[in-house]
């Protein structure tokens, strides 16, 4: 990480540490998570984004408010980043009625209307659509907003993205297809099911722009975010950008990830993006140990509380099975 | 309000202007809709021609014409989307049935997904098993989905009006042997109800539930039983998601039997699920054995003898009737 990239992704002391506040948070969501999802306190599927802040963090610190985003079942942290309240989630992954779907979705689906979140999704894959739909209705509208999309490297061997990507590119839509390639689709390997290497090579097919970039350093996130958001802001069009990461669990939890290989596991968590962005501010004097352990320290403190929330709150009354299975 | 002969694709068409005009979140998109007019020439009747930035062709892509439209709906827009046959419908049956369907109830709420679906359906054309089905059985098991099923050029502009305002998805069933129906419509705007059904023809022997296509067969039945002295209420349903249940049990609760006809399969097709309803809720009405007179348990074949035989005719729709009377 150069000097020469902080500045060109318009990054100084402040934003670098509002994005490493950004990274912890959501870390530390998914430590929480996982504790009480061990105690058997959580039902259903827990996918952990813990190794991929990086990615929500950069991709969401250049949008504006009021912009889409569409995600897929490792969601957490696109919400942490988009500004959910960590509280209405804890609540949502308890089944709590104060959760933001009234406990109706869960882990995999947590949406927030008033941060323009239109679901994480169950469906891999689905997300892509979604958001192409909601990017064709800001340019539709001419509403100056743009639509995101996080997908997994596995979802763009489904034909949806290739009709979504290829749709986009012809109606020319203000819309950025983030993939987070952490080179497993559950327990199989990138090589196995693919022949390229780089996903990203698949936007020529569709003839706009793809972008690869380290999706453990935050300020690379951001500097390729913010020239993809311009692009699709200023009429240009759609991007592709591919983020390599990896995932410090399996894919869900209970899945010991016991298909990848030891040595490539610990060679990546020594590049965790939590590790990188701590050390980029130490080397450059921004932020102490002490500055770093209170940005902890607050986070900790705010899991606990969101997390006394969740548990405080009640159950959906039964009434709710039959509630919004149509519009009245 | 004056009245004017349309055909059923005109019918259509004078539905989706109407709301182009009034609602500018309104547009469609399908595959050659826009200059080619449509496969079935529906947005040929001046749709394309009054609004050429909102009828929007798309590649043949079915999942990202209901995709997209999941997400637009969501973003404020009212998609009107065309796939041309249903038999392409499963093709996107995920943005659908777990997309569409589910948006306002899994997000707590949050969101409405106002679009509706045109797709053509049924057989007649001679264009076999992929071109030919009437699959809304699929549709009738996922909540969350409208399913609206027209069997007149006055029902179609009428209910297309209210699915096009309606907040939830909706599908459409326009009937291919239908497009060509002629009828009197009303010129200017006016709804038809959601789940309501109508009563195409008032007897007091026998009641048949039908819809879509079948609504003329049963109608053709019903002038021959009369001969043979038998009074056949045709209860068009036209709806069959959310189905009026209380226009059937009043009908079976007059005529006392029931025959079901649906072009679909027989075996798992939605004529199951009214012989279910009124079993339960109705028994004490009937006097006879619900009979159903359905499409047999095979694709759709292309002879014209084999079509011929596999599409429910009058002819079968009288000797199921016979059955029950005699």
């Amino acid at each position: 990480m150069t000097e020469d990239m902080t500045a060109r992704a318009g990054v100084d002391k402040d934003t670098l540490l509002a994005l490493y506040r950004v990274m912890v948070r959501i870390r530390t969501f998914e430590e929480t998570a996982h504790k009480e999802f061990l105690k058997g306190a959580m039902p259903g599927f827990l996918h952990l984004y813990s190794g991929e802040e990086a990615i929500a963090t950069g991709v969401m610190s250049v949008l504006q408010p009021d912009d889409y985003l569409s995600t897929h079942h490792r969601g957490h942290g696109h919400l942490i980043a988009k500004g959910c309240d960590t509280k209405k989630m804890f609540a949502e992954l308890f089944g709590k009625v104060d959760g933001y779907c009234r406990g109706k979705g869960g882990s995999m689906h947590i949406a927030d209307s008033s941060h323009h979140i239109l679901g994480a999704n169950g469906i891999v894959g689905a997300c892509v659509h979604i958001a192409t739909g909601a990017a064709f209705a800001c340019k539709y509208l001419k509403n100056g907003r743009i639509a995101v999309a996080f997908l997994g490297d596995a979802s763009t061997n489904r034909g949806t993205f290739h009709e979504a990507l290829n749709l986009a590119a012809i109606w020319d839509l203000p819309v950025v297809y983030v993939v987070e390639n952490n080179l497993y689709g559950v327990a199989n390997c990138q090589r196995d099911y693919m022949k390229i290497e780089n996903i990203a090579d698949r936007a020529a097919s569709y003839g706009f722009p793809g972008v690869v970039v380290d999706g453990n350093d935050v300020v690379a996130v951001r500097l390729a975010a913010k020239e993809a958001v311009d692009r699709a802001r200023s009429g240009g069009g759609p991007t592709l950008l591919e983020c390599k990461t990896w995932r410090h669990w399996g894919h869900f939890i209970g899945d010991a990830a016991t298909y990848r290989d030891p040595a490539e596991h610990e060679a990546w968590l020594k590049r965790d993006p939590l590790i990188l962005c701590s050390r980029l501010l130490l080397e450059k004097g921004w932020a102490t140990q002490a500055d770093l352990d209170q940005i902890q320290a607050e986070a900790d403190a705010e899991m606990q509380e969101a997390l006394e929330f969740a548990k405080n709150s009640p159950y959906p009354n039964l009434d709710e099975l039959y509630a919004d299975v149509y519009v009245d | 309000m004056s009245m004017k002969t349309m055909n059923y694709a005109e019918a259509i068409a004078d539905a989706l202007k109407i709301e182009m005009r009034r609602d500018p979140t309104v547009y469609i998109a399908g595959e050659d809709v826009g200059k080619f007019g449509g496969s079935f020439g529906v947005t040929g009747y001046g749709v394309f021609a009054e609004f050429p930035d909102r009828v929007l062709d798309t590649p043949i892509s079915e999942t990202a014409i209901i995709g997209h439209a999941v997400g637009a709906a969501a973003a404020g827009l009212r998609p009107a989307v065309e796939i041309l046959f249903m038999d392409f419908l499963p093709i996107a049956m995920d943005e659908l049935c777990n997309q569409a369907a589910k948006f306002h109830y899994l997000f707590g709420g949050q969101f409405k997904c106002p679009l509706v679906v045109r797709t053509a359906v049924g057989a007649g054309m001679g264009t076999a098993a992929h071109h030919s089905q009437s699959l809304e059985a699929y549709l009738c098991h996922t909540a969350g989905l409208i399913t609206i099923a027209p069997a007149t050029p006055y029902d179609a502009k009428g209910l297309l009006i209210s699915a096009i305002r309606d907040d939830n998805p909706v599908v459409f069933l326009e009937h291919k042997m239908l497009y060509a129906m002629k009828g009197e419509v009303p010129e200017g705007e006016y709804t038809i109800p959601i789940g309501k059904a109508d009563i195409k023809r008032e007897g007091t022997d026998v009641t048949l539930v039908c819809w879509s296509g079948m609504v003329r067969q049963c109608l053709a039945a019903a002038e021959r039983l009369e001969k043979e002295g038998v009074s056949a209420e045709v209860l068009d349903l036209r709806t069959l998601i959310p189905l009026d249940k209380e226009a059937l049990l009043n009908s079976v609760g007059k005529t006392h039997r029931l025959v079901i006809v649906h072009e679909a399969c027989l075996t798992g097709g939605f004529g199951g699920e009214i012989a279910a309803i009124v079993a339960d809720e109705g028994f004490d009405l009937l006097d006879a054995p619900i009979k159903r007179v359905a499409g047999p348990d095979t694709p759709v074949p292309f002879s014209p003898v084999l079509e011929a035989a596999f599409i429910v005719n009058a002819d079968r729709i009288v000797a199921a009737v016979r059955e029950l009377v005699a």
